[in-house]
C-alpha cells in the first residue's frame, strides 16, 4: 500500500493556517460567548460577521440569480457556459451566509424561530424567509448537476418540469432580500452617516448586487480557467463587462442624484474619516466602470479581471461602510473586529473557495470539462489551484 | 389607559433609590460599585447620570411605536396596550436588531453568557398590570420619578412648566420624539445638556421601514407577471424560430 501525502504548497499552508485559526476561534465563540469572541458592545451590536459575512456574502452570491435571469428568462443562451459556476457560487455563498449567521446569532440553536414565530413588520423576518427559500431554490437549481454526474435521468426530467417557475421564484426572492438588506438600515436614520443613509437604500443595494453579481462571475470565470486549465470565455465576459459598465454607471448616477436631493453633497467637504471611506468606495467602483467602456480593456483578460476585482472591492467597501464604519459616529462607539471575528470570516471564505474547487473538479460545472487534456492541465496547475482558495 | 413615567430632573437628588429598587425587582446584584456605573447594561437596567449639578435618568423609553418591536423578526418584543414594551426571552434568537434599531440605545446584551438574552426595562409590566406602581416610582423619595396615566402625566408636566416657568426648560421631552415615548422628561436646562438625544425625528421610526415593506405584495405580483411574461415572449420567439427551421 502506498500512502500519498498531499504536496505541501504555500497556498495549502496558508489555507491550513486559516482553517486552524478558525477552529480555535469557533472554540472561543462557543465557550466564551459573543463577549469573548467579538469586540461587540451594547452600543455597537453588529460587527464584521453582519457587515461582511452577511451583507457581502449575500451580495457576492448575486451572480446566481442574475445569470439565471439572463440565460433562462431573457433567453440569452450564449451565456449558458458560465451559468452553472454562477449557480454553484450562489449556492455555496448562501450556505456560508447561514454558517456565518450561526456564529453571529446569540442563540444559534434558534435559527429556525422566524419560520415559526412571525412578525411581518420586520425586515429581518422577510430576509430570513427569503434566504431560507432561496437557498432551497438554489439547491434545486444545482441538483441537475448532481443528477447529470450520477446519470439519473428520471429525476432530471422531473426537475426540468418545474424549472421555469423555480427560476422565476428565485429571481423574485433575490430581488426581495437583496433590496431588503438595504431596508434593514432604514430604521437607523440617526445612526448611519448621511453619506450612506438614504430612503433609496433598498434600490441601491439591489442594483449594486446585480453589478457585483456580474463582476463576481468574471472573477470566478477567470480563476476557474486558471485552476482547471480551461480557455477563458473572453468574448462572453467582455460583452458582460459592457452590461456591467452601463449598470454601474446607472448605479453611480443614482447615488449622485440621491446625495444632491438630500443636500448631502456638502458633507464631502468635511475632513472626516467617513468622507475618505466614501471617496475610496466610489473610486473603487467608478474607476473600473470608466475603464470598462474601452474595448481594449474588456478584451484583455488581465485588465478585465482587475476591473472586476475593483468592483467587488468597491462593493465590499460599500457594505462595510453601511454596516460598520458609517454607524460608528452615530452610535458613539468605536469598533474594530477581534482576531477571532477575522479568523472566522477568513475561514468561511477559504472553505468556500476550497469547496468550489472540489465540486468543480468532480462535478460537471464547466462545459467540456472532462477531456483528458483538461485533467492533465489540472495536475500541472496544482500549485495555482489552491490559489483559488 | 396607557401608563407612563414622568421624570423631573429638577426634583431629582441623585439618591439612586430607583436603581436599587429596579435591581431588586429584576433580582440583580446591586452594590456601590454597580451604583457608580453610570450607564445601563445587562445588569443595570436603569441608572442615574450626573451632569455637573444636574441629574438625569436612563431607562427604556417604552416608545409608543417602538422600533425594537417592529424590527424583531420573531416578535419577541411587544408593545402592550398598558404601555410597557415587553420581551419574551424564550422567543429571542439573539440577532440584536432591536439594539441596532433603538434610537435611545437602550437594549443591552448578556455578552458574556453562553445562552445570552437581551435585557431592558419593561416599565414593571407585571406590577403595573396588577395596579401597582413601577418599582422606581415607588422608591423615589422626592417624586422625581412619577408613574401614572400618560395623558395625566403629560398634562401635569405642562402644568409644572406653566407654574414655575423660570425653573424649567419650556419643553417636555418624550411627547413627540420618535412619535412619542412612555417616559417623559422635565429639565431645568436644554435636554442635550442632560445627555438626551435631541436629533431624533418626530415621526415613528417603524414608518420608515413600513413604507418600503408594504410595497412587497406589489413587487411580488408585478414581478411574477413581468418575469413570466418576458420568459413567455422570449421562449415563443425561440419556438417560432425552431418551426421556421432556422437556428436562432
Amino acid at each position: 500500500m502506498k500512502l500519498r501525502l498531499p504536496k505541501i504548497t504555500v497556498w495549502r499552508a496558508i489555507f491550513a493556517a486559516i482553517m486552524l485559526s478558525g477552529l480555535y476561534a469557533t472554540y472561543v465563540r462557543i465557550f466564551y460567548g459573543l463577549g469573548g469572541a467579538t469586540n461587540l458592545s451594547d452600543k455597537f451590536p453588529w460587527g464584521l460577521w453582519i457587515g461582511f459575512d452577511i451583507l457581502c456574502g449575500v451580495g457576492l452570491a448575486a451572480g446566481g440569480f442574475t445569470l439565471v435571469a439572463i440565460v433562462h428568462i431573457f433567453a440569452i443562451e450564449r451565456y449558458k457556459p458560465i451559468l452553472r459556476p454562477a449557480i454553484l457560487t450562489a449556492f455555496l455563498g448562501y450556505v456560508l451566509v447561514v454558517v456565518g449567521l450561526l456564529y453571529d446569532l446569540g442563540r444559534p440553536d434558534r435559527l429556525w424561530h422566524p419560520l415559526v414565530m412571525w412578525n411581518p413588520h420586520s425586515v429581518m423576518f422577510e430576509v430570513a424567509w427569503c434566504v431560507t427559500l432561496y437557498t432551497t431554490v438554489l439547491f434545486l437549481e444545482f441538483l441537475p448537476v448532481v443528477f447529470e454526474k450520477l446519470g439519473w435521468h428520471r429525476p432530471m426530467a422531473w426537475i426540468h418540469k418545474i424549472s421555469v417557475p423555480l427560476m422565476i421564484v428565485g429571481v423574485l426572492l433575490s430581488t426581495l432580500h437583496q433590496s431588503s438588506l438595504g431596508s434593514l438600515y432604514l430604521i437607523v436614520p440617526t445612526k448611519l452617516y448621511p453619506l450612506w443613509y438614504s430612503p433609496l437604500l433598498p434600490l441601491l443595494f439591489y442594483v449594486s448586487a446585480i453589478g457585483v453579481g456580474l463582476a463576481m462571475t468574471i472573477f470566478e470565470s477567470w480563476h476557474s480557467s486558471r485552476a482547471f486549465g480551461r480557455a477563458l470565455e473572453l468574448p462572453l465576459l467582455a460583452s458582460m463587462a459592457r452590461v456591467l459598465a452601463v449598470l454601474m454607471s446607472v448605479y453611480l448616477w443614482i447615488r449622485f442624484l440621491d446625495l444632491v436631493h438630500r443636500d448631502a453633497l456638502g458633507l464631502l467637504l468635511q475632513n472626516r474619516t467617513e468622507t475618505w471611506l466614501f471617496a475610496l468606495e466610489i473610486a473603487l467602483m467608478a474607476v473600473p466602470t470608466v475603464l470598462l467602456y474601452q474595448a481594449r480593456i474588456r478584451f484583455s483578460p488581465h485588465a478585465l479581471y482587475f476591473c472586476a476585482v475593483m468592483i467587488v472591492l468597491g462593493f465590499i467597501a460599500n457594505r462595510l461602510n453601511v454596516g460598520i464604519t458609517g454607524i460608528e459616529a452615530g452610535s458613539g462607539a468605536h469598533y474594530f473586529p477581534k482576531w477571532t471575528e477575522v479568523a472566522v470570516t477568513l475561514s468561511i471564505c477559504a472553505a468556500g473557495f476550497a469547496i468550489f474547487r472540489i465540486v468543480g473538479q468532480y462535478f460537471p460545472i464547466f462545459e467540456a470539462h472532462s477531456s483528458g487534456h483538461a485533467s492533465a492541465a489540472v495536475e500541472e496547475r496544482e500549485a495555482d489551484s489552491v490559489g483559488v482558495s | 389607559m396607557p401608563k407612563a413615567i414622568l421624570y423631573d430632573s429638577t426634583l431629582c437628588i441623585g439618591c439612586r433609590a430607583c436603581e436599587g429598587a429596579c435591581a431588586e425587582r429584576w433580582g440583580l446584584p446591586y452594590n456601590d460599585k454597580i451604583a457608580n456605573e453610570e450607564r445601563i447594561s445587562a445588569h443595570k437596567l436603569t441608572t442615574i447620570v450626573t451632569h455637573g449639578d444636574k441629574f438625569s435618568r436612563r431607562l427604556c423609553m417604552n416608545c409608543l411605536q417602538p422600533a425594537c418591536a417592529s424590527v424583531c423578526p420573531v416578535g419577541a418584543l411587544q408593545k402592550t396596550a398598558l404601555g410597557p414594551v415587553t420581551y419574551d426571552a424564550d422567543k429571542c434568537m439573539g440577532c440584536r436588531y432591536c439594539m441596532q434599531a433603538c434610537p435611545f440605545q437602550v437594549p443591552s446584551y448578556e455578552w458574556a453568557k453562553r445562552l445570552p438574552r437581551m435585557r431592558k426595562c419593561d416599565m414593571c409590566y407585571e406590577r403595573q398590570s396588577q395596579g401597582k406602581l413601577t418599582a422606581c416610582a415607588e422608591a423615589c423619595p422626592t417624586g422625581a420619578t412619577k408613574n401614572g396615566d400618560r395623558d395625566a402625566l403629560a398634562a401635569e408636566a405642562q402644568q409644572r412648566i406653566a407654574e414655575k416657568p423660570d425653573q424649567y426648560y419650556h419643553k417636555v421631552y418624550g411627547l413627540s420624539e420618535v412619535g412619542g415615548t412612555s417616559v417623559l422628561y422635565l429639565s431645568a436646562v436644554p435636554f442635550e445638556e442632560i445627555g438626551l438625544r435631541t436629533n431624533l425625528p418626530q415621526e415613528p421610526l417603524p414608518m420608515l421601514t413600513w413604507r418600503v415593506l408594504e410595497l412587497l405584495p406589489d413587487v411580488v405580483s408585478t414581478g411574477t407577471v413581468l418575469l413570466g411574461g418576458i420568459w413567455w415572449i422570449t421562449n415563443r420567439r425561440e419556438e417560432v424560430a425552431r418551426k421556421e427551421g432556422r437556428r436562432k
